[in-house]
């Protein structure tokens, strides 16, 4: 199996398609990986050679050119603690996990709300 | 789309020029500010700036994390006081 940067790769995704499982590397850098280290778009993760797997681990946790996992998800912490520390308009809106990008929030915005909170029948109390 | 670099940030004219009058004097006082569009530049650390929000201005305190940012996202122009309870809840209290 391969694991690389701390990630289980899927076995039967295509090489590309399962870099993306690792946080920090999309479509386009996964074909950029790819295509630098000479290994076939079709190719699955299950037909990778040892050596693929030990080229592509060294590309990507070696080469330092990408942040990946762990170091990445520091980053994306200490710049949204850092919006939230200068008060402003941003940071006050990951302080109520609200949305920061000026999206609508009267509908929608579920990403960030989190799960609809139902309206719960209340009934009627019939005060005497 | 990005602004061009070649212009620079924008501030507004009036308000570099209060800032660099301080700055050449040394000087620390409240500066008003209608401009909330206005980039904070380095320039400005240490100033505080009254910026306004359409009702008042708000006193900011610029610090170095701020450059880059603009005056209006540290005046906040809505003020939320959370809703109104259902009337079923104001009843049964």
């Amino acid at each position: 199996m391969a694991r690389i940067a701390g990630v289980d790769l899927p076995k039967n995704k295509k090489t590309h398609i399962a870099l993306t499982y690792i946080h920090g590397i999309g479509m386009t850098t996964g074909r950029k990986i790819c295509e630098k280290l000479n290994i076939p778009e079709a190719m699955r993760v299950h037909e990778l050679t040892e050596d693929d797997v030990a080229r592509i681990r060294e590309e990507i946790e070696k080469s330092g050119e990408y942040q990946v996992e762990g170091d990445l998800r520091r980053v994306e912490g200490l710049n949204i603690k850092r919006l939230i520390e200068i008060n402003c308009y941003r940071g006050q809106r990951h302080r109520k996990g609200l949305p920061t990008r000026g999206q609508r929030t009267k509908t929608n915005a579920r990403t960030r709300r989190g799960r609809k909170r139902l309206a719960v029948a209340g009934k009627k109390t019939t005060s005497k | 789309m990005s602004r061009s670099l070649k212009k620079g940030p924008f501030v507004h004219p009036s308000l570099t020029k209060k800032i660099d009058e301080m700055n050449k004097k040394g000087e620390k006082r409240v500066v008003k500010s209608w401009s909330r569009a206005s980039m904070i530049v380095p320039e400005m650390i240490g100033h505080t700036i009254a910026i306004y929000n359409g009702r008042k201005h708000v006193p900011i305190y610029v610090t170095e994390q701020m450059i880059g940012h603009r005056l209006g996202e540290f005046a906040p122009t809505r003020l939320f006081k959370g809703h109104a309870g259902s009337d079923k809840t104001a009843k049964r209290s």
